[in-house]
């Protein structure tokens, strides 16, 4: 027994029940938290730790079970209940308003001197935490304006604003490069210092034998196991995960290239703030080859994708399709190029929240034969698609009719990767497949990804997850704000060879910075 | 013709642009906020009618022009309480249950009318206020300073509701549940409450437009508002939903219809092209709301009731 089993928990949650309409999201779900402890939930997408979570924070009333804080049993109806007791809580989904500035969204809720909405002691007091855990944002930007890692820190900022005493972070990793994470380790072990209590999620095996302290692992909704990193290791907790024994790392055989599909030539493409996001970018990827794209979050990929893809307008410069230049692109002229695309944020451009899991899988093919025929949607083709679809990618939902929003964040994430992969593309743009989605499926996802590649698609891969690029890539390309660092084969990928370019390095320079 | 140009009658058409624009400034900037926090209300027009109504009779029985406002404003704030309850509490669809509301005003005005009064009587209505001073400025004076209390508080309020807005901890609520009501949620703030709050507000200030177009006239008739409601709606869309922007299609919108009443009185149009003519201020709405449309993007919560799941 060690020191801490001493300390009275801050948090008990205890038999905790929670059931919605055909689901057994947590049945009976005992976790405990002592301070200046992380415990880490650990579960396949759609396994309750969400849900979870937010029945701590108010967000759901639990069916049957009881929570004490530092021993007392409470009832915790709102959020606001939770934030008064101490509780905060990083979602899963970002919970930041687009329209307002960063310091705005932190203010939102805490009320202000005599009602004003006074933004100068909140950039002040920002400031002072941001320093402290090394967190920067601006807070004056408009949130719309943030790259995803930005927004992240955001959110971050929120919790901490408001001196959690117990943060619940789901899946915060889930869009921060590595040496991101690293940084926010160090925030999370300083907090961890100051006693205060962390519950963790994420589908990162390094990371939470990194982290914890105390790990539960759920699988069905059910506690699976119980344990700590000392006496587990990777391959057992994905085990206790998925309920069998899970390939961690693969061999990818190589293939020969064929044409050249996509080409980017002498691209500039404008940024949300005005900037030159894409710098005079080239890039030709290949039918049957997988190019990765490695990078910080923020160097211009989203810009990128948009661009290929006709969300955003091109400045000067030129993509080509199978050698045909692409004028005036729209998403739906793109699409009929051949080209699909995953994008980074699936909650925001992947999929509709408010749709149906069939509705967000025909998004793209529901105006086809044999979806519609004279104008009138068929159902029974396009029930029967979207079973095959569930049931191919693991997709778990109740039915195909449920609302995409009740989805866990993995889920949603298939169902955009299921709608993308299965449309017959020939050119293939790929943001953070993996991103927040658990190691079974993750491991499916790239099967998915080599079967396209083998039946000759021509596929960007942008990643920041360094093990995904490396697994998967024939060619590794290394951007730095909007400009390309430098290209590594197949061969010459490792996490060093990659990371140093992330970070400006060239080959053979000793320190050179990237401008 | 020359008459037409001269400065008096330039004056007095501006002037009477500011006038006009009274009652569906007061109205757009109610709705404004409404919209700002994610709720449509269509019925702006209907709860006009009745706080016309309301002003009317009041005035009319007790002799008190500031009884028939504060009469007005009341029931203004008991059909936002209706409103709320169908679209907050029973997520009734928002377009529907506002179009209800403006069909209930227009029959229900109509039938009291018929009932309570039968024949149109005059009411003494507001009378003009000048201001001292500002208003003995030539020209200026007669088209910013000599107005009726009303037009003074439609104008004084468009500073008031941008600072509301913009600046207070309330203000910040709307703009957050009007745009991401799930994250307002998740840091404690009452998005149903909040929006209780604006829809009340919004229709306190219809009931209150009701009032000065009223008191205005001086006497109420069916349909007195005849479309001004749903102008308040346009001129949301047309100012972006932003006060200030809503002020300016306010006058606007306020300057051709005193134009082209101008026109009528001075005969310089007549007959069919006059009604014609009647139409441009509804045109030129339009017009601006193609042109103005497509840079902004509506509270992307707009009509969309929230409820927390499970
Ligand atoms: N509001 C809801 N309505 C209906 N079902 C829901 C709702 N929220 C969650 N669920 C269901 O409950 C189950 C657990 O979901 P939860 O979000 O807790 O999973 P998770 O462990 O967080 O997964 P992930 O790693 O993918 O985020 C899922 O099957 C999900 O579809
Ligand atoms: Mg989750």
């Amino acid at each position: 027994m060690t020191d801490t089993d001493r300390a009275v928990p801050m948090l008990q949650m205890e038999g905790i029940t929670k059931r919605f309409p055909g689901v057994l999201a947590n049945d009976s779900v005992d976790l405990t938290v002592l301070p200046g402890q992380v415990h880490t939930l650990l579960g396949e997408n759609g396994a309750g730790k969400s849900t979870l979570m937010k029945v701590l924070y108010g967000l759901y009333r639990p069916d049957e079970g009881t929570i004490r804080l530092d021993g007392e049993p409470v009832s915790i109806t709102s959020p606001s209940d939770a934030i008064n007791r101490g509780i905060g809580m990083i979602h899963q989904h970002f919970m930041l308003v687009p329209t307002l500035t960063v310091a705005e969204n932190v203010a939102l809720g805490l009320g202000g001197r005599a009602g004003l909405s006074d933004m100068r002691p909140v950039r002040q007091r920002l400031a002072e935490v941001s320093e402290r855990y090394g967190l920067h944002v601006n807070p004056d930007a408009y949130i719309w304006q943030l790259a995803v890692g930005e927004r992240q820190r955001a959110e971050i900022l929120k919790a901490l604003y408001r001196d959690a005493r117990l943060l619940v972070l789901d899946e915060p990793t889930a869009v921060l490069t590595p040496p991101e994470v690293e940084e926010l380790f160090v925030t999370l072990r300083q907090m961890t210092a100051d006693d205060k209590g962390l519950v963790f999620i994420s589908h990162k095996l390094h990371e939470v034998m990194e982290l914890s302290d105390e790990i539960t692992v759920l699988r069905d909704g059910r506690v699976s196991g119980q344990t700590r990193p000392s006496e587990s290791t990777r391959e057992s907790l994905a085990e206790l995960m998925v309920g069998r024994p899970v390939e961690l790392t693969r061999n990818v055989a190589a293939t020969e290239r064929g044409e050249q599909r996509l080409a980017i030539t002498g691209l500039n493409v404008i940024g949300d703030r005005g900037n030159t996001a894409v710098k005079n970018f080239d890039l030709a990827v290949h039918s049957g080859e997988i190019v990765g794209l490695a990078g910080v979050s923020g160097n211009g990929q989203r810009e990128l994708a948009d661009a290929i893809f006709g969300l955003r307008p091109i400045r000067s410069g030129q993509i080509a399709i199978d050698g045909e230049p692409v004028t005036a692109p729209t998403p739906r002229s793109v699409r009929q190029r051949g080209v699909a695309y995953v994008p980074e944020e699936r909650m925001v451009e992947g999929a509709i929240g408010d749709f149906t899991v069939a509705e967000n899988l025909l998004l793209v093919d529901y105006h086809q034969p044999p979806y519609t025929r004279r104008g009138l949607l068929n159902r029974s083709a396009i029930s029967s698609w979207c079973n095959r679809l569930v049931e191919n990618y693991r997709v778990k939902t109740p039915d195909i009719e449920t609302p995409t929003k009740n989805l866990s964040g993995g889920n949603i994430q298939k169902v955009v990767i299921a709608r993308e992969f299965t449309c017959d593309a020939e050119v293939l743009v790929v943001a953070q497949p993996t991103r927040g989605v658990d190691i079974g499926a993750a491991e499916y996802i790239h099967e998915r990804l080599l079967e396209q590649r083998e039946a000759g698609a021509a596929i960007l891969l942008i990643s920041e997850d360094l093990d995904e690029v490396i697994q998967l890539s024939d060619r590794v390309v290394v951007v730095l704000e909007g400009q390309i660092m430098g290209e590594v084969d197949r061969a010459d990928a490792t996490p060093r060879s990659i990371g140093l370019l992330m970070s400006g390095v060239r080959d053979g320079e000793a320190s050179a910075s990237a401008d | 013709m020359s008459e037409f140009f001269t400065v008096s009658v330039l004056v007095a058409t501006l002037a009477g642009g500011i006038r006009l624009a009274t009652p569906f400034l007061l109205a757009a900037l109610g709705e404004t906020l409404g919209q700002r926090s994610g709720v449509l209300n269509l019925g702006v027009e209907g709860v006009m009618l009745i706080g016309a109504f309301a002003a009317y009779y009041t005035a009319l029985e007790t002799g008190s022009t500031v009884a028939g406002i504060a009469v007005a404003i009341g029931i203004g704030a008991v059909m936002g309480l209706i409103y709320a309850f169908l679209t907050v509490v029973m997520h009734a669809e928002q377009g529907i249950s506002g179009i209800g509301i403006f069909l209930f005003g227009l029959g229900f005005t109509d039938l009291l009318f018929q009932k309570q009064v039968g024949t149109p009587l005059p009411i003494p209505g507001v009378g003009k206020a000048p201001i001292p001073i500002l208003s003995d400025i030539p020209h200026l004076g007669e088209i910013f300073f000599d107005h009726n209390p009303l037009v003074y508080l439609a104008f004084l309020l468009v500073p008031i509701m941008w600072f509301v807005v913009n600046k207070t901890t309330f203000g910040l609520n709307v703009r957050a549940i009007g745009q991401t009501p799930e994250a307002a949620d998740t840091l404690g703030v009452s998005v149903n409450l909040t929006r209780t709050f604006t829809i009340v507000i919004a229709n306190c200030f219809a009931g209150l437009a009701g009032a000065a177009l009223a008191l205005e006239v001086g006497i109420f008739q069916q349909n007195l508002t005849a479309g001004q409601g749903f102008i308040a709606i346009a001129l949301v869309y047309f100012g972006a939903w932003r006060m200030p922007w809503v002020m300016s299609g306010a006058l606007l919108f306020g300057v051709v219809s005193s134009t082209v009443l101008q026109w009528k009185t001075l005969g310089i149009v007549s007959g069919p092209s006059s009604s014609l003519l009647a139409m441009a201020p509804a045109i030129l709405t339009i017009l601006v709301l193609v042109l103005v449309s497509r840079r902004v993007s509506a509270p992307a919560a707009l009509t969309r009731p929230f409820d927390r799941a499970g």
